[in-house]
């Protein structure tokens, strides 16, 4: 074991539960990188929700609240809200937090409270036997759509950018040092900040949707269609459509965060 | 200041032998092993350890935070 999972790993639930070649352990790893650069380990409060991703912080040996399908994001309204010191990271997935949890999503990122989301994307449903997602591409074969999906995925970016998110952002796990840095930035800014991971899924995406049997296979698939923001700006819409762009895709500054409102509500109620 | 590699450690309680190490490594630093794991993975082996120059891209993407390149920094 790496000496930074030595340092932070819970050892009694190892090995991670995840499929040989999954994306979410690079997301595990980069996510110990980023907090062990920014010494917030100890007061770190994790939520997550269900599915392979929301399994991402439990191997973290630190606070962590395992919750309802969907839900990561009210627990993690409550928990930051009750004890704002706290630097509260969510993991979700992208069934849990586009499918189940949307409405969720949609008002935390319109409260602009200060959370960190690290949407964790394969695009389909991993842990129940590889079922459309939200997220699935059009087209693609799963074991819900034999024929191909015929519905468009969803633009998560552009949603919780549109809801109000005050930094969206999109990483791949195939460039790690990128989403070290991303997560870092995310969890710096004050306010709602939403980080779409895309992550490979060897097992389930991998095999069915992009008939890849190898998880490198998969992973080098994700490589060659990153781009980044800046390079992804020349592109027509169509070519752009089919990349993955990475980067800061939206932040803003002006709108006020939910917990400093809340303080003003507290101390208007008191006077 | 130049970085030495003194070597490349693979925990074979934590690889799943997902081979993306050996994918990714630029230098091509790695091979299969003939040997299995514990629990019956084909694990890397570090085969070339002087290509190595230290971009610790193996140890960055290793999902299982299995892969712990060793690198000491002396003057030569």
């Amino acid at each position: 074991m790496h000496p930074i999972g030595e340092k932070y790993l819970r050892k009694s639930a190892l090995p991670t539960l995840f499929c040989p070649g999954c994306g979410h352990g690079t997301v595990l790893n980069a996510f110990l990188r980023a907090v062990d650069r920014m010494g917030i380990f100890e007061r770190l409060g994790l939520v997550s929700g269900i599915g392979c991703s929301s399994w991402v912080p439990v191997f973290v040996d630190t606070d962590v609240i395992h919750a309802l399908h969907g839900r990561a994001l009210a627990v993690a309204t409550g928990l930051k809200i009750a004890n704002p010191g706290r630097t509260v990271v969510v993991f979700s997935g992208d069934g849990d937090c586009m499918g189940i949890g949307g409405n969720h999503l949609i008002h935390a990122a319109r409260r602009n409270i200060d959370l960190t989301v690290l949407m964790l994307d394969n695009g389909i449903y991993g842990m129940t036997g590889g079922q459309v997602a939200p997220t699935t591409p059009t087209d693609a074969k799963t074991q819900t759509t034999p024929y191909g999906n015929p519905e468009p995925s969803f633009d998560a970016c552009g949603l919780a950018a549109a809801a109000g998110a005050t930094h969206v952002a999109r990483y791949t796990v195939a460039r790690p040092r990128a989403l070290i840095q991303g997560i870092e930035a995310a969890i710096r800014h004050e306010g709602f900040s939403f980080v779409h991971v895309i992550s490979q899924c060897p097992t389930q995406a991998g095999r069915y949707i992009y008939n890849l049997t190898r998880p490198a296979e998969h992973l080098r698939l994700i490589q060659e269609r990153s781009i980044g923001a800046r390079a992804a700006a020349k592109l027509t819409p169509e070519e752009r459509e089919a990349k993955i762009v990475t980067g800061v895709l939206h932040e803003s500054t002006g709108r006020p965060e939910f917990i400093r409102q809340l303080a003003r509500v507290k101390e208007a109620a008191k006077a | 200041m130049k970085k030495r590699i003194r070597r490349i450690v693979i925990d074979p309680a934590a690889c799943k032998g997902c081979h993306i190490c050996i994918d990714q490594c630029p230098q091509h630093v790695f091979d299969v092993s003939a040997d299995r794991s514990p629990k019956g993975y084909a694990m890397p082996h570090p085969a070339r350890v002087a290509d190595c120059t230290a971009c610790l891209t193996c140890e960055l993407i290793c999902p299982d935070l299995a892969v712990t390149v060793e690198v000491s920094e002396d003057a030569t």
